[in-house]
């Protein structure tokens, strides 16, 4: 499955946020979009499954080619039709666990719901797949934590449930907008280690969007710096991090290496 | 405050709201000197006339038109309006002041009344009063105003904790500031956007107010020109005459309307304001928190 | 939980005190006597001072306090100045066609806010959201009053479909005429109590729109606007619960203006007459009564929103 979005722009009352983005994600490639806060990577992200704030309009390309040569474009598709493929063949995790669940449903519930919207799945054959899920995703005594409800775990917790709603019905593609900046650190690597080792067996692809080099040479591959909406460098990580030749991108090392992350330790 | 004037007619809210309020601060004006009739005489030949040049809105059952004892009415609405807000202001203040001393063994208690208080409304506190003192305007401004002044030091509640738990008012407080410098310095400025949109909600409240317990026979006296007593008189003969009482139905509803839209307007106008300020404040806090961990870390 | 029902029953109590101390002593700064109302201007200053010791108005006021909350607790609430019947008597009488208009009144406002209040909040950005809006502005400005007479007019005088005045004689026992005589009263509180609502409910739903959890639903495979109805909706209808402590209070003085206007043999209108003699022992009754019941219902809705919230019934969270 491969994604390929051609000059997106994204306009926000009259401003204009993504200036004419390009980039092709390949299948099973771990894709990172970086930049700094406006630099529009979350918006991209968004534009992807429809779900970008009411007042934004996208103009432009994002086609996803299927097993099989099937081509649909997104961009424009209808909100009922781009439904089905929201969770089921593209998953996505947001950045704040605090208020990406539902609080007044119990998590184990939250987990099997895009099963039985896409695959069909009884309540009862739901709950059994969800406990499942919760294991892959490293939630400890899913039984029991199942049945609670978000205010009652952790933000790391939650994340892993959030993850674990992404990834139920087995997605080409998941996309993570900044899932753990708003993660403790130490927390933060386990999410990270969580997205490697999933990616790695189900073998879908990722987009990954961050701020932080440090995190992006963890999990990604190739690399696209988005400075104020517009592509300012990208390739692959190793080589961007070695050879950068765009300040920005010289800024963002810097930024890494103050948390004392060196080039040489990325994938 | 010119600043928040633009904010407010900005708005196509706040611009009507305005508009409407001038209008009737300008016909109160006008009618302390002049109306088109009389609007007390009572001319039984000419009762029930339709709308005509020298009756823009036609007569009433005695013949008294209709038009001028609106514009009459219209003094007695602004005065009700204006001094209902203004009791609702000060026992508003005057509760939030309580509300914000530093005891606990006061605020405690004070919350505790406030929300029993509110518990009676508005035409309840009117009848315990009229009981006592017979019905009358003044009946009806301090109804409204104990009523409301209660409502709004609840609304106020969320603002003034928010507003004791700041770093100011702990380093103030860490200073020796009394609770009264607190409470001007630091509460009231806080509070004042909520209370300015709450006193044009307070006006409203009062104009419908003094139209019900006019009806109900315990508001204005037979003397006084009020919107609510011609509501009330012809209303006794829709059965007859069904449309002179579109007059007044109107004009209440049409000012009531127009203060609740000025109330909303200035909510949207005080509030984005704070809180963009707030939200720059906060990320250039964060900012500079950013870097400082940084440098400690390279220094490291 | 049950700690916090606990509390919650102490304060409703200390309420109806606060409440009742309130009503009392606020009537008993009369700057006249009642005494000599009753007696008349012809009475002696002796039938004058025979007429305050059998109301006892003698006492201590303190004392006469006491005695009135002892009544209370007893759902004695003394007798009528004017008739002498029984206070408590009367009351329940009224309160049969009262409490049965303010439950009709509410299930209108329910039934025209809440839907168009959503409505109004996923179309805000398109013509018909603006134009529920303002409608329901323009409909919260309208004086009970007025609103009463214009479907008395349309309904009553030019339809002629529905009862404008009165209440069936024989009450409950003929339950279809009864309600019929309900229809209009309802009709005239609920769509302003309704108008009031709708923009309470539209605020709250556009703060779901808004809301995390709700893109999530999306994300999972909802449209949407599923995602808004099935995850948005029943956060806004907690916050239309505790709203509907507050709007209580409304729906009794509509219920006040509207038992006047239609000639409804309700508590409201009983209110109003008794303020007018003066009658002081059923005046306290009836606003007691009233206030009681918003106490009550608050009550009961901050129970409701407790039960219902998860957030808020389990003890600390991890």
């Amino acid at each position: 499955m491969t994604l390929t979005v051609t000059d997106l722009t994204i306009d926000i009352d009259g401003r204009t946020v993504v200036d004419r983005l390009s980039f092709t994600v390949a299948d099973g490639a771990r894709f990172g979009i970086i930049g700094e806060s406006g630099s529009g990577k979350s918006l991209t992200a968004l534009a992807v499954l429809g779900l970008l704030p009411d007042a934004a309009t996208a103009s432009g390309s994002i086609r996803l080619t299927v097993d099989g040569g099937v081509e649909i474009e997104l961009l424009g598709l209808p909100d009922r039709e781009l439904a089905h493929i929201r969770g089921s063949a593209i998953g996505m995790v947001f950045q704040e666990p605090r208020t990406a669940l539902n609080p007044l449903r119990r998590v184990g519930r939250q987990i099997g719901e895009p099963l039985r919207i896409h695959d069909g799945l009884s309540k009862h054959e739901a709950n059994a797949r969800a406990i499942e899920l919760a294991h892959e995703v490293l939630l400890p005594d899913p039984e029991r934590l199942l049945r609670r409800y978000p205010h009652e775990l952790s933000g790391g917790q939650r994340q892993r449930v959030a993850i674990a709603m992404a990834i139920a019905c087995s997605p080409s593609l998941l996309i993570a907008d900044e899932p753990t900046t708003a993660l403790d650190v130490t927390i933060q690597a386990e999410i990270l280690e969580l997205f490697d080792e999933l990616v790695d067996t189900t073998g879908a692809s990722l987009i990954f969007v961050t701020h932080d080099l440090a995190v992006l040479a963890e999990v990604a591959t190739d690399v696209v710096v988005l400075s104020h909406g517009r592509a300012v460098e990208s390739g692959p990580v190793a080589e961007v991090m070695r050879a950068p030749q765009h300040p920005v991108t010289r800024s963002l090392i810097a930024a890494a290496r103050a948390t004392s992350w060196s080039p040489g330790a990325s994938r | 405050m010119p600043r928040l004037l633009r904010e407010l007619w900005r708005r196509p809210a706040g611009l009507v709201g305005s508009v409407v309020v001038v209008v009737l601060l300008v016909t109160a004006a006008v009618a302390l000197f002049w109306t088109p009739q009389n609007p007390f005489t009572a001319n039984p030949s000419i009762a029930w006339q339709g709308p005509s040049f020298a009756h823009l809105f036609g007569t009433d059952a005695i013949g008294s038109d209709i038009f001028s004892y609106l514009m009459a009415g219209s003094k007695t609405t602004v005065v009700v309006a204006a001094l209902s807000a203004l009791v609702a202001g000060l026992i508003g203040i005057a509760l939030t002041a309580l509300g914000s001393l530093t005891s606990h063994w006061v605020r405690e208690p004070v919350a505790v009344l406030i929300d029993i208080l509110i518990a009676f409304p508005i035409l309840l506190i009117a009848m315990l009063l009229s009981a006592v003192f017979g019905g009358s305007l003044t009946v009806v401004i301090v109804s409204v105003g104990i009523g409301f002044g209660v409502n709004l030091a609840r609304v106020a509640r969320g603002e003034v904790r928010g507003v004791l738990g700041t770093d100011y008012v702990l380093a103030a407080r860490a200073s020796g500031a009394g609770p009264w410098r607190i409470l001007i310095r630091h509460v009231l400025p806080n509070v004042a956007p909520v209370f300015i949109v709450q006193l044009s909600l307070a006006a409203a409240v009062a104009i419908l107010a003094e139209a019900g317990l006019s009806f109900l026979g315990y508001g204005a006296p037979s003397s006084t020109a009020s919107w609510g007593r011609l509501l009330s008189s012809l209303q006794r003969y829709i059965t007859v005459h069904p449309w002179s009482v579109l007059w007044p139905g109107l004009t209440i509803t049409i000012t009531v309307l127009g203060l609740n839209l000025l109330g909303d307007a200035l909510r949207e106008a005080t509030d984005p304001r704070l809180k963009e300020s707030r939200g720059e404040k906060t990320r250039r806090a964060e900012w500079r928190r950013d870097r400082r961990r940084a440098r400690a870390e390279v220094v490291r | 939980m049950i700690r916090f029902i606990i509390t919650r029953l102490l304060l409703l109590v200390l309420g109806l005190f606060v409440a009742s101390a309130l009503i009392f002593f606020t009537l008993r700064v009369l700057p006249g006597d009642v005494a000599q109302v009753i007696g008349g201007t012809q009475a002696t200053p002796a039938q004058i001072e025979a007429i305050r010791r059998s109301l006892g108005l003698d006492r201590n006021v303190f004392l006469q306090y006491a005695d009135w909350v002892g009544g209370l607790l007893r759902f004695n609430l003394g007798d009528s100045l004017v008739t002498g019947t029984p206070v408590a008597t009367e009351i329940s009488e009224k309160l049969s066609v009262t409490l049965p208009l303010a439950l009709l009144s509410l299930v209108v406002g329910l039934l025209i806010g809440i839907p168009l209040g959503v409505v109004s909040a996923i179309r805000h950005a398109k013509a018909s959201g603006a134009v529920i809006a303002i409608s329901a502005q323009a409909l919260a400005a309208v004086p009970a009053v007025w609103a009463g007479v214009l479907l008395i007019s349309l309904f009553g005088l030019a339809l002629r479909w529905l009862p404008t005045q009165g209440f069936p004689l024989d009450g409950w026992d003929e339950p279809g005429r009864a309600i019929r005589s309900l229809i209009l009263p309802a009709l005239t509180i609920g769509v302003i109590e309704g108008a009031v609502l709708l923009r309470f409910t539209r605020s709250a739903a556009l703060e779901a729109i808004g809301q995390d959890y709700v893109r999530t639903a999306a994300a999972i495979g909802l449209t949407k606007t599923r995602a808004l109805i099935t995850h948005g909706l029943p956060n806004v209808m907690l916050s239309v619960i505790s709203s509907l402590g507050l709007q209580i209070a409304g729906l009794i003085v509509g219920a006040v203006i509207v038992e006047q206007l239609f000639q409804l043999p309700g508590l409201g209108r009983m209110l109003v007459s008794d303020v007018g003699n003066r009658d002081l022992p059923k005046v306290q009754g009836d606003i007691f009564t009233l206030t009681a019941i918003v106490l009550l219902v608050g009550f009961a809705v901050d129970i409701a929103h407790r039960l219902i919230d998860p957030r808020q019934r389990t003890e600390g969270s991890s």
